[in-house]
């Protein structure tokens, strides 16, 4: 193999794994393109380059011991810079956290995903304390997107889209609590798994809504999804909303094809404010795989609304003492947002915690009659940075908490979603995979049968 | 804020008001220059709040969160 900087990482695997490369030449071709590419993309906030090639040459030793080498053996891997990494300050993207101490330990799922072969290179840019679709940072500058460095690349995990997309890594970790995982992944096209709620350990991550956040990787195809999904599953009582499953594999289950499976795309609200573009990714899904049913998830808007309400308020719950003590040194728009969440009375806020069971209730009775539910991931392509508004429904709403509009109404309810990418021109947009709770392995299935069919891919930007 | 509120300017002085007396309360310091925009995110709230406030729902509804002992 040449050059490693779109290879996929099941594609670098089998290389290392076979003796055709070292996990040290991959891991230092990353390095080196991380440095060139990462000036225009400002996705990292640290890179690990000791710390990787004392990993990569372990691997290799290991290989040539004969010892087992793991099913991501040399991957280069980054995580959002949420996750706590052993030697560096977790910041969450504030100015306030990088005062903490710099970690002890690494997270649950970065242990799981060296354990598994692969090797951290760094942390990643993102929104402040991941209340953001954008990718923008006050404090360390917007992270780009790869496909137009002038536009977003989508928040909050806006790093990890960008570094992913933009070829400076083949996998990388964020979190998604209202879309965070699904937006970037649908500006800079490129797949993204939000599992269902539960599934992933969140232990030694930085918190933002406990009551919907969630961890997942981000990749180039399905295969690395699922290869990195499987690697990081397993109950952890570390974290008080693990589910204490068994580790359901996906991977044997990905070449399974959709034969058997009950589609349908959701209608109603999430036809409602779609730009074009939108329509057409969701139109291009539901042709390639015979889908012409349409659902409604049944007061999709108002669970969107108290996703919002729950979503400002447990923030603002978080950051409360900081608010009172260092609000200046928040980003203004996240700040103002957090001040408005601590001033909404709980008896709304119950109102929506009552409201979300109802809303789980209506929702699971529909996959009684479909497996999978198609929906947009964005209302549109990636719009310029620090555009403030775009028309929605032919009203001018603000950018930074719309985006998220289709992401919302799935993750309030915890269903497992992935989302693919629709190589439009000039810009990719995403499409989300929607399952039945636990039914990971259905998005995926999905999502390897239309990459398979050419349907969706993750397109290789302009970028030298 | 709600149905019953008027809706012209006043809504202004009520929510400036709401804002004042809740900052108070809490404990929060607010800059003066800070305050539109907290007032535009308080009134997004407040009309989504509005939107789940308005949906019937039965008395034995439980919270999404269920503590278990």
């Amino acid at each position: 193999m040449a050059g490693f900087d779109f290879a996929k990482g099941h594609e670098i695997a089998a290389a290392v794994a076979g003796g055709a490369v070292s996990a040290r030449t991959v891991v230092e071709d990353a390095l080196s393109t991380i440095r060139s590419r990462d000036q225009a993309l400002n996705a990292f906030t640290d890179v690990t380059a000791d710390r990787a090639l004392a990993k990569a040459d372990a691997i290799d030793s290991d290989r040539a011991a004969g010892k087992p080498v793991g099913p991501l053996a040399g991957v280069p891997f980054a995580v959002k810079n949420l996750f706590d990494v052993q030697g560096l300050r977790t910041r969450a993207g504030s100015k306030i956290n990088r005062e903490r101490p710099p970690s002890q330990h690494d997270s649950p799922l970065i242990q799981k995903m060296e354990a598994a072969g692969a090797v951290l290179v760094g942390a990643l840019n993102m929104g402040e304390y991941a209340y953001d679709f954008t990718g923008e940072n006050v404090h360390d500058g917007a992270s780009r997107n790869p496909h137009d460095v002038t536009r977003m690349s989508g928040g909050s995990s806006g790093g990890s889209g960008s570094a992913v997309g933009g070829g400076l890594v083949p996998l990388a970790l964020g979190s998604d609590t209202n879309g965070s995982i699904r937006v970037p992944s649908s500006f800079c096209g490129i797949f993204g798994l939000k599992p269902t709620y539960g599934r992933l350990s969140r232990a030694r991550s930085f918190p933002f809504v406990v009551s919907f956040d969630h961890l997942g990787p981000f990749a180039r195809c399905t295969r690395d999804l699922a290869l990195s999904y499987d690697a990081m599953q397993g109950f952890d009582p570390e974290d008080a909303g693990s589910a204490n499953r068994a580790a359901e594999p996906s991977l044997p289950q990905l070449a399974r094809g959709i034969d058997g499976l009950r589609i349908a795309v959701a209608g109603g609200y999430f036809r409602k404010g779609a730009f074009p573009e939108a329509l057409q990714a969701t139109l291009h899904v539901c042709k390639a795989l015979g889908v012409s049913r349409e659902i409604e998830l049944p007061e999709a808007e108002r669970a969107r609304a108290a996703g919002y309400v729950i979503t400002t308020t447990e923030g603002a719950t978080l950051h409360l003492d900081r608010l009172r003590l260092r609000a200046q040194d928040f980003d203004p728009a996240t700040r103002d947002r957090l001040i408005a969440g601590a001033m909404i009375p709980a008896s709304l806020v119950m109102k929506a915690q009552k409201f979300r069971r109802w809303y789980r209730e209506q929702v699971l009775t529909l996959f009684n009659d479909v497996d999978v539910i198609l929906a947009p991931a964005t209302p549109c392509t990636a719009p310029a940075i620090g555009q403030q508004t775009f028309r929605l429904d032919g009203v001018e709403m603000p950018v930074r908490p719309n985006i998220g509009i289709y992401t919302q109404p799935i993750s309030f309810i915890g269903l497992p979603v992935v989302a693919v990418p629709v190589p439009l021109k000039p810009m990719p947009i995403g499409v989300q995979v929607i399952a039945a709770p636990w039914r990971e392995d259905i998005a995926l299935r999905v999502a390897q049968h239309l990459e398979d069919m050419g349907a969706v891919v993750a397109p290789r930007p302009p970028l030298s | 804020m709600f149905a019953s509120l008027p809706m012209s300017d006043d809504i202004e002085d009520i929510t400036d008001a709401w804002i004042k007396s809740s900052a108070s309360m809490l404990g929060l310091s607010i800059d003066a220059a800070w305050l539109p925009s907290i007032r535009a995110n308080v009134e997004v709230t407040f009309r989504l709040a509005k939107l789940v406030d308005e949906f019937p729902l039965p008395d034995e509804a439980e919270p999404a969160p269920v503590f278990g002992a």
